[in-house]
């Protein structure tokens, strides 16, 4: 459609619609919380108003005709004309959603509407309670034109044309300048021109910023009316103008004096001269001290500045900075072995290069940390569509939507949230009478909130349900064969049964949160980010779910451990306590299997050594330590590791370009000695090793 | 000497749109992101030609225009309002603010240039 249609200025203009939309949604929950002003409603309306404009501009049709009813009733509600009730605001809500749809659509070049738009356009019509005008541009002002014709024939295209032009006294005002008019007039031909000076007052009456003067023109052209009145189009209702064809036959010369007479003599040609500006040389020098200023100046307006960075390239960074700090430890270690008296230029130089180095590796870090907002706003629509699925009412409250997290951890959060948040309002919620018949408001309230704490960052998704119906959920379990009916089962490890693969508490697999996807899904989604999730509930009050999650997956605290002489880390989130094997209780299964006693239940006992086939089980255990680890509360795992030497941060390589995935290993390390270790991965090693997620469960109930 | 050109709109977009065309076109181009940044721009340098939007945060674009006309009288600085706006009510707010002319948007490279050509006094302005 436009010439204009560089990528870089596509991509520039999906980033600002995706600005735009956050805008967008963001004014709509201050409207939904009632605590929005007027400047809110603009700035919503601006937001859309500013898609419409730049997907003209792209040639985005469907958005645009979508955009364009959609600030029509923004419009109103920005008039007045529309009260922001609960109703219109699900609906313009909904609208948005739709927006973002078919902003994602022009970006993945799939144009054209969507389902669902023509019924939303609908809604908004019935909403304004019109038909909203296809065309408003016409003129306020339309020109009469009067057919002065004396030979009686009325002619288009090539010919002699009259024209009256009498401008209103404020012509000027508008800097509109009737001798570029005659100059565009005269690229359509020959013109001649006719100052009607008789109204001009005398001298000491003249209002020098008004335009006193008419023109009677002759124009002799090809071009059609139309293009006649282009010429006229900015000053058209800021003047009568009269277009009359005077057929073939040529002005008489001499009749009309020509432009550059007429431009040299009008006395608003002098007005030009008289209001010309200061002396050119200070404007130029004042001009060109401004430029300077601009090219080597701060960034403009308030806006924060910002750059867009390739991935590739900060994550490049951030793995020079983690090699950095590991040679920065290895030479610390180098240092240390050096002996070097305490206090020494050499151990205090590395002090501060070692300070200087985390600097840098939080601040490299920080490039990568993104707020959670745009990915509670979507779960905000997730919410929406949850709601009108089950025919619930439901509010979502969000909180710290700021705190900010690594970007790869925001992207591969979505999935498990989204399913979460399904969850809680399909399942944790009550349908509107029972709520009501519990005395409780209609409306459900889901509360997603982020917090930073102890250098993890917290997503809790808490709804006001009915909480985990226990009974129920033990039935189900049972019923699957997931728990056997002698089980003895704290109210906490029942709520864990959730997460049992195979475990859906809905009888009927609903068609929201269901889709044949469980909570152990979402649960192993989080796992791998390092996350964990865990779950409270109160009958009658409600449900939460809490995801702990690291705050970059570039570092990670880790204990540093020997197993068979190799060396190795456990990530400390995993990691629960440690026992001493000659103080723990140690009790023999079958031929091998051992198992340990621990607050009050039995753990099964792994040797990494025979995990990773390093050495065969030893059968005396004393001397060594047992790690307990835990991926979710109810599955848990001794591991047997033969001394711990270390805590620290370690950076996280992956092996995964080159190994492909090995069981049991998370990613690899590289020590302050330069030795490599492997990160292991509790979970798989759980999972492998004592078979069924629930194996210490089952192990707990044989006893 | 080249045309300078002010253009005030609030959508990146648009500013990027409008910037590469009057390049392309051979103006020197300005840009400001709203009615204030926009007189802001103005105290450091004046324009030929002002391009401006309508619908933008802070001062709008009547707003913008009127302060114009105010501040700098003895000027000629055309401003043409480039928006996708088309109500003849906001045309006549335009006008009576003191506004040059009016293209209505989808953005076309052609009719701006166009349009600035028919309102500018080359070297008039400054």
């Amino acid at each position: 459609m436009s010439s204009v249609s560089s990528d870089d200025f596509r991509d520039s203009f999906f980033q600002e619609c995706e600005e735009l939309l956050e805008a967008m949604q963001d004014g709509f929950a201050l409207m939904v919380s009632g605590a929005h002003e007027a400047e809110t409603v603009h700035a919503v309306f601006r937001a859309v108003h500013s898609i419409k404009g730049g997907a003209g501009a792209f040639g985005f049709d469907a958005l645009v005709a979508f955009a364009h009813h959609f600030e029509t009733a923004l419009d109103k509600l920005r008039s007045g004309d529309l009260e922001a009730g609960e109703e219109t605001l699900m609906l313009f809500q909904r609208c948005g959603d739709h927006l973002a749809d078919l902003v994602s659509a022009a970006r993945d070049e799939a144009g054209g509407p969507l389902p669902g738009g023509e019924e939303l356009r609908e809604e908004l019509d019935s909403l304004i309670g019109e038909q909203p005008q296809e065309e408003e541009g016409l003129p306020a002002f339309e020109p009469v034109v009067l057919d002065l014709d004396a030979m009686g024939e009325a002619q288009e295209g090539p010919g002699s044309i009259s024209i009256l032009f009498e401008p209103e006294a404020d012509l000027f005002r508008s800097n509109n300048e009737p001798a570029l008019l005659f100059r565009s007039l005269e690229r359509l031909g020959r013109l001649e021109a006719r100052a009607d000076l008789s109204r001009v007052p005398l001298l000491e009456d003249l209002d020098p910023e008004q335009c006193h003067i008419q023109w009677q023109l002759g124009l002799e052209t090809e071009e059609s009316e139309g293009e006649i009145r282009a010429v006229f189009e900015f000053v058209e209702d800021a003047c009568r103008l009269e277009i009359s064809s005077l057929g073939a036959a040529g002005l008489e010369d001499g009749d009309l004096p020509s432009l550059e007479d007429l431009i040299s003599v009008s006395p608003e040609a002098s007005l030009l001269a008289e209001t010309a500006p200061p002396p050119p040389a200070q404007t130029a020098e004042k001009t060109e001290s401004a430029t300077e200023k601009t090219s080597g100046g701060p960034p403009r307006g308030a806006a924060t500045a910002t750059i867009r960075v390739d991935l590739d390239r900060v994550d490049k960074l951030i793995n020079l900075v983690g090699e950095l700090v590991i040679k920065e430890a290895m030479l610390s270690q180098s240092i240390a072995q050096l002996e070097l008296p305490s206090e020494n230029e050499v151990s205090g130089g590395l002090e501060s290069l070692k300070q200087l180095a985390g600097e840098i590796q939080e601040g490299v870090m920080a490039i990568r940390a993104q707020p959670v907002k745009p990915m509670f706003q979507r779960m905000a629509r997730i919410v929406r569509e949850a709601a009108t699925a089950t025919g619930k009412r439901v509010r979502l409250v969000t909180q710290g939507e700021h705190t900010e997290v690594d970007k790869t951890v925001i992207e591969r959060l979505i999935d498990p949230l989204t399913h979460m948040i399904r969850n809680a309002v399909d399942h944790g919620l009550e349908s509107p009478e029972a709520r009501r018949e519990a005395g409780k408001p209609e409306e459900g309230t889901v509360i997603l909130s982020a917090a930073h704490r102890s250098g993890r960052v917290m997503i809790d998704i808490s709804d006001d349900g009915g909480g985990i119906n226990r009974e129920k959920v033990r039935k189900i379990a049972e019923s699957k064969g997931l728990v056997s009916p002698e089980a003895d089962l704290s109210a906490v490890e029942i709520d864990n049964l959730l997460f049992l693969p195979g475990f859906s508490s809905k009888e009927q697999v609903s068609e929201l949160s269901g889709r044949g996807v469980g909570l152990d899904v979402a649960r192993s989604e989080v796992q791998t980010l390092g996350g964990r999730v865990s779950i409270a509930s109160t009958p009658g009050e409600g449900t939460t779910f809490s995801i702990s999650l690291p705050l970059t997956l570039a570092v990670m605290e880790g204990m540093v451990i020997e197993v068979a002489g190799q060396t190795m880390v456990v990530p400390i989130t995993a990691i629960q306590e440690s026992l001493q094997t000659r103080t723990a209780e140690i009790h023999s299964i079958g031929a091998t299997g051992r198992v340990v006693a621990n607050r009050e239940r039995l753990v099964p006992i792994v040797d990494l050594g025979e995990t990773f086939g390093l050495r065969r089980t030893p059968q005396n255990l004393d001397g060594h330590v047992l790690l307990m680890v835990e991926t979710d509360s109810t599955t848990h795992c001794a591991l047997i590791v033969d001394a711990i030497q270390d805590q620290r941060q370690v950076v996280i390589k992956s092996l995964e370009t080159n190994y492909g995935h090995v069981h049991g290993v998370a990613a690899a390390t590289i020590l302050g000695d330069g030795r490599i270790a492997l990160i292991i991965d509790p979970d798989s090693i759980i999972r492998d090793t004592v078979g069924a997620a629930g194996a210490d469960l089952q192990l707990q109930l044989a006893r | 000497m080249s045309l300078k050109i002010l253009a005030v709109d609030d959508s990146r977009t648009m500013r990027n749109l409008i910037s590469a065309a009057l390049g392309r076109a051979g103006f020197e181009v300005d840009l400001a992101e709203d009615g204030e940044d926009g007189l802001r721009r103005l105290a450091d340098a004046l324009p030929d030609v002002i391009i401006t939007d309508i619908n933008m945060p802070r001062l709008d674009g009547f707003g913008f225009i009127e302060n114009v006309r105010k501040l700098y009288r003895d000027r000629i600085m055309p401003i043409l309002v480039l928006t996708t706006e088309s109500a003849p009510d906001l045309k006549a707010r335009a006008r009576e603010a003191g506004a040059t002319g009016w293209i209505v948007k989808p953005f076309d490279e052609e009719k701006l240039i166009w349009a600035i050509e028919r309102v500018a006094i080359p070297g008039g302005g400054t």
